[in-house]
């Protein structure tokens, strides 16, 4: 089997990998991961729609145009994005069999996420001391149930990273399991491209 | 770091294309920076504000496209994948679009 991929990519022998292939030859494991992302898109899909409904019909503030600190914001999308970059030298590291790379670009993205994480929570905690909260007006219910399912999904993805962090010194990911990380890759990114649509959406068209 | 490395095994098997190196993947994410230091950038530019939702939109959609496609590898991977990303996606866009323009009906 090994042969006829490393023969199929036109390569060097590749690491035998130990994945299920479903009829279409695709991973299993990576449909299977492909069709979450699918029902992720929906579930943020709808967060975002809630959110652009009721934009501007609040009848109290503090509205977006006063609170939302575009600088901080900026700085956090940035941190995210250089996270993907993180990531996916992570599974360039792996791929090549390069488990000291591998470590390094994992736990680089790890910390990132915290950071992203972080910000968000001064972020919050800042909106709260202005008087925003869930229940103040409209803003506040859609804007923290948005981002705050976001940060959910950020603060799962650093969890992910840190038990692949470990296990890679545990043996139980090691060079060959790089579907392992794509897969977390995957998440990871998924979680950027969110933010992508929440920066340019809620923040800078306000 | 040859250009055409690595091959991975399950895209080997899959049918899918080599991913990129990784002095790429550097390239792309400067890219990035430099969209998202423009969106900032127009944000903060008055003459630009009656643009500014075309241009902001157009900018967005343009790292949501690098990301997916060269990250997350659509761009190399079986084209299935992105069927099963792009479809659901597709239907919340339209979702979005029919309540948006349901609620702004009601308000007449």
């Amino acid at each position: 089997m090994s042969e006829a991929i490393a023969a199929a990519a036109g390569s060097a022998p590749v690491v035998p990998d130990d994945h299920h292939y479903t009829s279409t030859g695709q991973s299993s494991r990576k449909i299977l991961f492909w069709t979450f992302i699918g029902s992720e898109c929906m579930l943020f899909g709808s967060l975002i729609a809630t959110y652009l409904i009721y934009r501007g019909r609040d009848k109290v503030g503090p509205h977006p145009h006063e609170i939302l600190n575009i600088p901080l914001t900026s700085v956090s999308a940035f941190v995210l994005l250089m996270s993907s970059l993180t990531m996916v030298l992570a599974l360039a590291g792996i791929q090549r069999g390069e488990m000291g790379k591998t470590r390094l670009w994992l736990a680089a993205t790890a910390i990132l996420g915290m950071m992203f994480v972080g910000f968000q929570i001064y972020e919050f905690n800042h909106f709260v001391h202005e008087g925003l909260t869930l229940s103040t007006n409209l803003f506040g219910s859609t804007f923290f149930v948005l981002t705050g399912f976001h940060g959910a999904h950020v603060t799962v993805g650093v969890v992910w990273l840190w038990t692949l962090f470990f296990l890679t010194f545990t043996g139980r990911i090691k060079a060959g399991n790089d579907l392992d990380v794509e897969i977390c890759g995957l998440y990871w990114h998924f979680v950027d491209v969110v933010w992508i649509a929440i920066f340019t959406l809620i923040y800078l068209l306000q | 770091m040859s250009d055409h490395a690595p091959h991975d095994a399950h895209a080997a098997h899959a049918g899918g294309h080599a991913h990129p190196t990784a002095k790429k993947y550097v390239a792309i994410a400067i890219i990035l920076t430099i969209i998202t230091v423009i969106e900032v950038a127009v944000f903060y530019v008055p003459a630009l504000h009656p643009f500014l939702t075309p241009i902001l939109l157009s900018l967005s959609a343009v790292k949501f496209g690098i990301v997916a496609g060269y990250y997350m590898h659509l761009k190399f991977d079986p084209k299935m994948y992105s069927w099963v990303f792009y479809v659901p996606m597709v239907f919340a866009f339209a979702i979005t679009l029919v309540l948006l323009w349901l609620m702004a009906a009601q308000r007449g």
